[in-house]
């Protein structure tokens, strides 16, 4: 029960609490870039949680059976940007061949997830919060599910922005990017809920 | 000193060389050979990505011409030149399109236009064009707040003096302009061309008269004096049949507004 538990606080709060793009500011280029339509959006949310899952699943015992037993620690930040840029490659390979319907919706999206920030954020943040495998896999879970949610609520946010009337000074990239904040504002406001939650 | 330098530099070869032997193998065994047609069809493209053939960019029309899906002729930008090298490297029999470019038919500029109201809402021709048709008392006319600009990919329209122009050398012929005007006043007219009418006013004579000092009033002094009867008057406005016109430019000589003109479209620049 206290497994469930502990999975589940792991979960919501890195969905709600730290959310990765709204909170630690993780992965900011694909919210703004990608966020334009809802099914660019979703398409690029589902995308990452995948990358996000396999790329933990890869960096985690990569972490504690080489790195740390050879007491590498420090290579940590290449040796992961290698690993997830390699597995970005061969996932979309391995898709185009198995899925090529799945590979054309999440084919724009693949590469540009190979160098972004959020998915070597999460693998490195569950080493240092301590995470054992288990842990590790859920809360990447919840980063992706995080991340997805953020990009929705903003296409959400952007398609109605883009149909409203705007001062000239805050067209465009202004604009959106005061919507950000606020959006990153109200996240904030989950901070200490999921403690209490399970209390 | 020099042993941590070594097992770091070993194991960081090591993980990548393992990934690069991994990556090799799975774009052996999984990948997907792609259509060699398709590059080279695509390089024959412009590569202007104006969708004017009515695919998502030139590598969705490559794709489509790969499959056989498409005719090759459907590239604007293109023209004649592409259409044929694209018939040729698919084997098919050529069908060349004409040299087009965008003409707006309008030439209520701010001195003759007459205003209707003043308009203060949305910079858009087709918000404008909700609100009782538009901020003239001509109903038919340019509203000169640039929706074609917008949408033009090449920029090659812009607005001056209340009415939208198009520079004619930059024009990729594609249409986009004339399917983004609310009021369709636009059209592609063979680049050859040399007397256009401009104005699309329905109006009987005296109302787009008293509307807009250039409009075309109706009155088959054009249609009377065409040579070659290229020239009709329909509905109160006159309209040249291109298939038929000569370009002697009688009507533009007779036309009491001046509303037909004689113009000279350059030849069509580098098209890339």
């Amino acid at each position: 029960m206290t497994l469930v538990k502990s999975l589940l606080v792991i979960l919501l709060s890195s969905v709600l609490v730290n959310n990765y793009v709204l909170s630690r500011f993780l992965g900011i280029c694909p919210f703004l870039g990608a966020s334009k339509k809802f099914d660019q959006a979703s398409g690029m949310g589902i995308s990452v949680t995948i990358v996000m899952l396999i790329a933990t699943a890869v960096t985690w015992p990569i972490q504690t059976f080489i790195l740390d037993r050879f007491e590498l620690g420090y290579l940590q930040t290449i040796v992961f940007i290698l690993v997830i840029a390699a597995l970005v490659q061969m996932i979309e390979i391995v898709l185009g061949k198995i899925s090529p319907s799945l590979h054309k919706s999440l084919g724009v999206y693949l590469p540009l997830i190979t160098t972004n920030c959020a998915v070597l954020g999460v693998t490195i943040n569950n080493i240092t919060d301590g995470y054992n495998f288990l842990e590790s896999m859920v809360s990447s879970l919840g980063v992706g599910l995080g991340f997805m949610l953020a990009m929705i609520l903003f296409s959400g946010i952007r398609s109605r922005i883009e149909e409203s009337k705007i001062p000239t000074p805050f067209k465009g990239l202004a604009s959106t990017l005061i919507a950000a904040s606020f959006i990153s504002l109200a996240f904030f406001g989950f901070a200490g809920i999921i403690d209490n939650l399970f209390s | 000193m020099f042993i941590p330098i070594l097992t770091a530099f070993l194991v960081v070869v090591a993980v990548g060389l393992v990934a690069s032997i991994l990556l090799s193998l799975v774009s052996r065994y999984f990948g997907v050979e792609k259509d060699h047609r398709e590059a080279e069809l695509r390089a024959i493209l412009p590569g202007v990505n104006c969708g004017a053939c009515g695919f998502k960019g030139c590598d969705d029309y490559a794709k489509a011409l790969a499959n056989g899906t498409a005719k090759p002729n459907l590239c604007t930008p293109g023209a004649a030149a592409v259409a044929e090298e694209l018939a040729q490297y698919l084997g098919v029999e050529p069908e060349v399109p004409k040299d087009v470019v965008a003409f707006v038919h309008c030439n209520g500029n701010c001195e003759v236009a007459k205003l209707d109201y003043q308009y203060d809402g949305i910079h858009s021709c087709s918000a404008a064009n909700a609100m009782y048709g538009g901020q003239f008392l001509c109903k038919f006319g340019c509203l000169g707040f640039g929706d074609c600009a917008n949408a033009c990919p090449n920029d090659a329209i812009c607005i001056d003096d209340g009415i939208a122009h198009v520079d004619t050398s930059r024009c990729l012929g594609c249409g986009i302009c004339a399917a983004a005007c609310p009021k369709k006043i636009i059209t592609m007219v063979p680049q050859e061309a040399r007397t256009v009418v401009m104005c699309r006013n329905h109006d009987k004579g005296a109302d787009a008269r008293k509307a807009c000092a250039n409009a075309c009033i109706g009155c088959h002094k054009c249609e009377k004096n065409c040579p070659v009867g290229a020239i009709k008057v329909q509905n109160n406005l006159a309209i040249i049949d291109y298939e038929i016109c000569t370009y002697c430019g009688k009507c533009a000589e007779v036309c009491p507004t001046h509303c037909i003109k004689e113009v000279y479209f350059p030849d069509l620049g580098e098209k890339a």
